[in-house]
């Protein structure tokens, strides 16, 4: 294959969690005037959408950079099933002393992907619903989107 | 520097099978994308440029012409076709995403004269995708 071009397969996974946003290190008062409505005691929920980047070689056998199979069976133990159907705040341990805001949510997805050993992680994108969007890439600045 | 995405959509039946490999593994490695007839899928293809707009028209490529570009490079080849027959250009190679974006990238870019080529995306279904870019740009371009 030609090393001038770069080809990258892109993945889209779903799942349905709650949150609440609320940081012990502010006052109640401030924690309501920072968060809004996702502040609401009880928390509230979303469909997220996670598109996962990847990069690397295409197998001429296969024609593929990666197996989706694969990477289906990685994702889905490595994200989905400890996430969907879930309280962020109260089932994923990231999230005892972090907020679980979008942006961390990326953050933690990225590391929870970034070892899959069959094609470069080259971006996670979040969209927590249809207008609101995150991205992250790592120490991957080729990774960044313009 | 500005880009400009086109979109357009194709049908076309593939299917995944490498004659260098036994039934067993064609079908462990493709599972049901490796059955004998085939199969198919509305593919979307994007199409972005990179340019600076012309200071007289304030356009970087005709969409008209990239329009043309896209109808005899693509659809012509491509629609309503079955990828592993009737496209000469992925003769041999397995009509993966992969294959088929990177093989459109190389249709696409000698034929964009005015900006040039920075990303084709072709989805085979809403939730798959692969993109081709040249390698160190920065590539991934808008979603």
């Amino acid at each position: 294959m030609s090393r001038a071009l770069k080809i990258e397969l892109g993945r889209r996974y779903h799942f349905s969690a709650s949150h609440r946003l609320h940081t012990p290190q502010l006052s109640e008062e401030e924690n309501c005037r920072v968060f809004g409505k996702c502040n609401n005691p009880y928390g509230h929920g979303h469909n997220y959408i996670v598109e996962v980047s990847m990069s690397g070689d295409v197998d001429p056998a296969t024609g593929m950079i990666a197996n989706l199979a694969d990477l289906d069976a990685f994702v889905e133990r490595q994200v989905l099933e400890e996430f969907d159907h879930k309280s962020l705040n109260e089932d994923v341990p990231a999230f005892r002393e972090r907020v679980p805001t979008t942006e961390n949510l990326c953050i933690e997805i990225f590391q929870r992907l970034k070892s899959f050993p069959k094609a470069k992680l080259e971006r996670i994108h979040v969209e927590e619903t249809g207008n609101n969007s995150f991205e992250y890439a790592g120490d991957n600045r080729e990774g960044n989107q313009p | 520097m500005v880009f400009l995405t086109r979109k357009i959509e194709f049908s076309a039946s593939h299917r995944y099978h490498n004659p260098n490999l036994s039934v067993e593994e064609n079908r462990r490695i493709f599972g049901k994308c490796n059955n004998p007839h085939g199969h198919g899928h509305n593919y979307t293809l994007q199409v972005t440029i990179e340019g600076e707009p012309d200071p007289v028209t304030g356009m970087v490529l005709d969409l008209k012409e990239l329009k043309e570009i896209l109808e005899r490079e693509v659809m012509q080849r491509m629609d309503h076709r079955h990828l592993n027959y009737e496209v000469a250009e992925l003769a041999g190679q397995i009509p993966t995403c992969e294959n088929i974006a990177r093989v459109i990238w190389q249709l696409l870019e000698p034929k964009i004269t005015q900006g040039r080529l920075q990303r084709v995306r072709l989805y085979e279904s809403p939730d798959l995708f692969a993109d081709c870019y040249r390698n160190g740009s920065n590539g991934a371009g808008k979603s």
